[in-house]
């Protein structure tokens, strides 16, 4: 029969009761993330498909709206992102090899460019908030023939940048909680999983602005 | 081989319901099983709340006018749906079931993730909670289905506080669908293999995959409800450009996956019991795994079958109905499976299997009448009327919860300790059977003969099998009340059970003591045979 | 109630053929279920265990010929379903295109409102003459209702913001439940009302009972002056903007390269919104928007108004639900 196995009382450092050692742990983490962010994809992708619907439905108000997306903005934004995930890139690398200063010091890098990303994302909705582009009561479209159409691709906008938003601020937490537990020496070449899952989690976050920025900002850009 | 541990009397044996005590035990704990219980506690809880509101609805239909305003009865059906949908159907076999028996089906100490597997109850109560509120503030009159633009323009009824509920306990069905499939994945014990896995685990797998992909979708359909009611910017409004049809497509794309989240699991558990109580392999174990996956691939692309009649494409239909009738193929291949394993089997009639017959035969008729929804042209005519509630209510009540309770019943000795009163059991077992079908069948007819659903009130040539229908829901609420009543007392009073009272197959059954240890075995279990091995032969042998 | 039928009565032509493939589907239904019935019942019975001690049987894995026939066997079956239904479906939802009566349903919550080309209106009453093929246009006022004829074994969602249409030969006089099958609110279950099918003498009759305001023409003529569409839409005007003579029914080609099919659903929309589709060598912005302006009771008016315009031959091509309105799916 069965050889016995000790069940409990595991050796090594971040190693659950439940796991047999921690290549199945890894392993497990690894897929859990994976299987999580096809989730993600699912829930953007309800939105997605709401834009596409309407933007082929009204294409002379998708033009007329164009113009009012600020891509200077957009285009800073996406190169922030993209470099925020070399940095976390940087970061799971200096976790794989243990050195904790230069971890720390990309995982902070990283918040500041996603910080730098909201803040630009505030000023952004700020502007729309003086053109009276947020929808709602108090919406107005100069072009008015267009105002109806144009408030619901508005709304699509902002439905999307919006929890694109909520991703980075939960991803701007998550950051947090590993440079602290980065700082109490919680992470060893042995062991850094959350940094890589939380990894993954960004280049996620930073993947779905690289669809939303030409989808919502270039194409069909009219000035 | 099995092996069977020496008889240790629960009292003297720790194991996970003694291991430790107090309500912080219970509602911090990590353990698989401890959470599979709070699970079923507030399953059943959500599962006569919502008994409660069809009864209501049962008894207004006993006269054409009915006893209740229009709009009590409009919430009343509206609550009936959203809490069986989302707060019963969908999690309940998983949640309950498959939470406790996942891992030791496989081998494992516990699912991959513990404390999401917490977190997964809470956020379902949260959600619970959220939807109790609406349902207490005066409740919410859409209909389960929240077609727009009534629900995004013109209810005045808390259709946020329900989308929210929604939304939030979607969460818990994503993250207990994802545990699931990595569990299976990373955690299966040495030696089971793929093809050695019980169709049960096979069955949650599936339900899984359609868990994490189908419901983000609704959760993204909830969130652009309850902007629209606030912002009113009219993505569903027409008045202002937007697109109704919009909404039911975002919505039927998770809720008819959604139905399948709802009977694969019952459909898991009915192998599993058609077998130890066939005393014999399944017939055709390969075929019966791999329709679990077509069924959840197939899932996905005829959701277009509920928009027969709202002016979508003719040729998009022709589509989605062809779709619908090859998704039947796997269902009705499991069917033939398991009747050919009862064929020269040894068979016996304790209560789990009276419950799988009852699936057996009631799925069949429910299946059927799924066709004759996916014929268009039928369709059309009782598409929105009692014909379409009497077919889902075949599949769910008459298929879903027959194998939800004969699952129960199966692992009730494992999970508890303890036995059932059988002779009470079967008595339950019979008036079940008989109450859902008087309460369903003439409801075909209704249909057929043109009476909507929804309806408050109804025209008086309907009224005789609306009394019949209403007659057979109370004898089915007494089958529904007397197990509980048993089970419970049972749980207490119940005669203590055996390692494995029905000698079946199985890591659960045959390397776990009854009721289990927290971390499930006592030694690491090694698989070295095919599931089912019930006549023993170490070879797989194929006929034909 | 009469004798008891699982059939309601029948009042046109393709009931019959929907009840007929209705049959069909029990009868295999019916073999279905009772073989599996007889199935289960028997081996549980021949095959019952006699004692806890039985030695477990022989196991017996699989049988692919087996698989193979009870997988192909039941496709092939419901082929025949899918073809069969799917025929009847594009049959009962294509009106022919030419000699029909038009009869245009609002639904509002929570009643039907009918207007007939001679003018009539009603509200939750439907009078059709045997022998003729009724087209309904079918419009909404407020949320998704659904027109429900059961004695026609027929319906259509009737969705604000288009039009939607299906068609029917009675064949039966007699008096038949309209039902609205699309949950609406609190009036759902009362939003209902008669169909009564007449023989065409009886139908003259019933006509000649007189309309108050004139036909559906003349009352759409009347709102083409009191909307000073008339101040441009006549053919001495051309230049500004197009004639609408001998435009209903046939294709218009746009300033954006497109070419759409001018049915009801367009003219709807070109009076809501003119700015959506401009006609080629048209300017944008010279129509006002009448959006809110007109009840879908006017526009129907108005769009029987300018099919009048056009000579009968130019009926609509295809139905309106398939307009150019509709967001591709």
């Amino acid at each position: 029969m069965a050889d016995s196995e000790v069940i409990l009382a595991p050796q090594e450092a971040g190693l659950q009761h439940h796991f047999d050692d921690s290549a199945q742990q890894l392993e497990s983490s690894t897929l859990g993330m994976w299987v999580f962010l096809v989730t993600e994809v699912m829930f953007f992708g309800g939105m997605f498909g709401a834009y596409t619907v309407y933007r082929n439905m009204y294409p002379e108000a998708f033009a007329s709206t164009s113009q009012f997306m600020n891509v200077t903005i957009g285009a800073i934004n996406t190169s922030v992102l993209i470099f925020s995930s070399f940095t976390m890139v940087l970061a799971v690398r200096s976790a794989q090899l243990g050195q904790k200063k230069a971890l720390i010091a990309f995982l902070v890098l990283t918040l500041i460019l996603g910080c730098v990303f909201l803040s630009l994302k505030y000023v952004e909705y700020h502007e729309k908030w003086v053109d009276h582009h947020i929808p709602g009561p108090g919406f107005q479209y100069a072009d008015s023939r267009y105002t109806h159409q144009a408030q619901i691709l508005f709304y699509l906008y902002f439905a999307m940048t919006g929890m694109h938003a909520i991703h980075m601020i939960v991803g701007a937490g998550l950051l947090t909680t590993l440079i602290v537990m980065a700082a109490r020496n919680r992470f060893s070449s042995r062991w850094y999983t959350p940094v890589e899952m939380i990894g993954l989690y960004w280049h996620f976050v930073d993947i779905v602005w690289i669809f939303l920025f030409p989808l919502l900002y270039l194409i069909g850009h009219t000035k | 081989m099995s092996t069977t541990l020496p008889f240790v009397p629960a009292e003297t044996r720790t194991n996970y319901l003694n291991a430790d005590y107090g309500w912080k035990s219970w509602l911090f704990a990590t353990d698989h099983k401890r959470i599979a219980l709070l699970y079923l506690f507030s399953i059943t809880a959500f599962f006569f709340v919502g008994g409660a509101f069809a009864v209501a609805m049962r008894i207004n239909l006993l006269t054409p006018d009915g006893i209740f305003t229009h709009d009590t009865y409009n919430k009343l059906f509206t609550m009936h749906g959203i809490i069986m949908v989302f707060f019963f159907l969908v999690p309940s076999i998983p949640a309950t079931l498959g939470n406790f028996l996942v891992p030791m089906m496989i081998g494992a100490r516990d699912l991959a993730f513990p404390r999401i597997n917490l977190l997964s109850w809470y956020i379902y109560i949260a959600g619970g909670i959220l939807t109790l509120t609406a349902v207490f503030q005066g409740g919410v009159d859409t209909g389960w289905t929240f077609y727009a633009p009534f629900s995004s323009s013109y209810s005045n009824t808390h259709v946020i506080l329900a989308a929210m509920g929604i939304f939030v306990s979607g969460f818990s069905s994503i993250l207990t669908g994802l545990n699931f499939i990595v569990t299976i994945h990373t955690m299966r014990a040495p030696g089971m293999t793929w093809n050695r896995l019980p169709l049960f685990i096979w069955g949650h797998y599936a339900t899984s995959l359609i868990q994490v992909l189908g419901t983000p979708v609704i959760a993204i359909t909830m969130v652009l409800l309850g902007l629209e009611r606030v912002l009113h910017a009219g993505i569903f409004d027409p008045t202002v450009g937007g697109d109704p049809i919009l909404f039911q497509h975002l919505f039927w794309f998770y809720s008819h996956p959604a139905v399948y989240i709802m009977i694969l699991p019952g459909m898991a558990v009915i192998s599993e019991i058609v077998t130890c109580f066939s005393r014999k392999a399944i017939f055709g174990y390969n075929f019966v795994a791999y329709s679990s996956i077509a069924i959840a691939v197939f899932s996905f692309i005829v959701w277009g079958h509920h928009l027969f009649v709202s002016g979508q494409s003719m040729y998009a239909s022709m589509v989605f109905s062809f779709f619908s009738f090859l998704v039947a193929i796997p269902s009705a291949v499991k069917v033939f499976n398991w009747t050919a394993t009862m064929y020269k089997g040894s068979v016996s009639y304790d209560t789990p299997m009276l419950y799988a017959f009852g699936f057996m035969g009631l799925f069949t008729m429910g299946g059927l009448t799924g066709l004759f929804l996916a014929t268009m042209a039928i369709d059309v005519h009782v598409t929105d009327t009692y014909f379409v509630i009497a077919h889902f209510h075949y599949v769910m009540v008459g298929g879903m919860v027959m194998a939800y309770m004969g699952g129960i019943h199966f692992w009730f000795p494992k999970i508890s300790g303890r036995l059932y009163p059988e002779g009470w059991a079967k008595f339950a077992a019979l008036l079940v059977f008989a109450g859902f079908n008087l309460t369903f069948f003439p409801q075909f007819i209704l249909g057929y003969q043109g009476m909507p659903r929804r309806y408050a009130h109804y025209p008086p040539e309907f009224q005789v099998l609306n009394v019949m229908s209403t007659a057979g829901a109370s004898i089915l609420a007494l089958g529904y009340l007397i197990p509980m009543i048993y089970l419970a007392w049972a749980w207490r009073y119940g005669p203590k059970s055996p390692q494995n009272p029905w000698n079946a197959k199985g890591l659960e059954w045959e390397q776990s003591p009854t009721p289990p240890p927290t971390f499930n075995f006592e030694h690491q279990p090694v698989v070295t045979e095919p599931a089912y091995n019930y006549s023993g032969e170490e070879q797989e042998v194929t006929l034909g | 109630m009469g004798v008891f039928s699982i059939f309601p009565s029948r009042a046109s032509v393709a009931a019959g053929e929907v009840d007929a493939l209705y049959t069909f589907l029990l009868v295999v239904g019916g073999a279905m279920t009772t073989l599996i019935f007889a199935a289960v019942f028997f081996f549980a019975v021949r095959y019952r265990r006699k004692s806890p001690d039985d030695p477990a049987p022989k196991a017996i894995h699989g049988s692919l010929p087996l698989e193979i026939a009870w997988t192909v066997g039941p496709f092939l079956v419901m082929l025949v379903m899918f073809g069969w239904g799917t025929k009847l479906y594009f049959q009962n939802y294509t009106p022919p295109l030419h000699d029909t009566l038009d009869i245009y349903v609002t639904g509002k919550q929570w009643m039907w409102k009918v207007q007939y080309p001679t003018g009539q209106r009603e509200i939750n009453e439907l009078h059709v003459p045997v022998g003729r093929a009724v087209k309904l246009i079918l419009a909404s006022e407020d949320v998704v209702h659904s027109f429900y004829i059961p004695a026609l074994r027929l319906k259509h969602d009737v969705v604000p913001g288009s039009y939607q249409t299906y068609w029917f030969e009675p064949k039966e006089p007699g008096r038949y439940h309209i039902f609205c099958a699309e949950y609406c609110g609190t009036g759902h279950s009362d939003m209902g009302g008669w169909m009564t099918v007449m023989t065409p003498s009886d139908y003259e009759n019933w006509l000649a009972g007189g309309s108050g305001g004139g036909s559906m023409v003349e009352q759409g003529a009347k709102l083409f002056q009191q909307y000073g569409c008339v101040t441009c839409h006549v053919t001495d005007r051309e230049g500004r903007c197009p004639s609408l003579l001998n435009v209903f029914g046939r294709p218009v080609v746009l300033d954006d390269g497109r070419t759409v099919m001018a049915d009801e659903a367009y003219v709807r929309e070109s009076i809501l919104n003119p700015n959506a589709k401009v006609v080629k060598g048209y300017k944008h912005d010279i129509m006002p928007v009448f959006e809110g302006q007109i009840g879908e009771e006017g526009l129907l008016q108005l769009i029987v108004y300018v099919k009048s315009l056009s000579p009968p031959a130019a009926s609509p091509a295809k139905p309106a639900a398939s307009a150019a309105k509709r967001s591709p799916k």
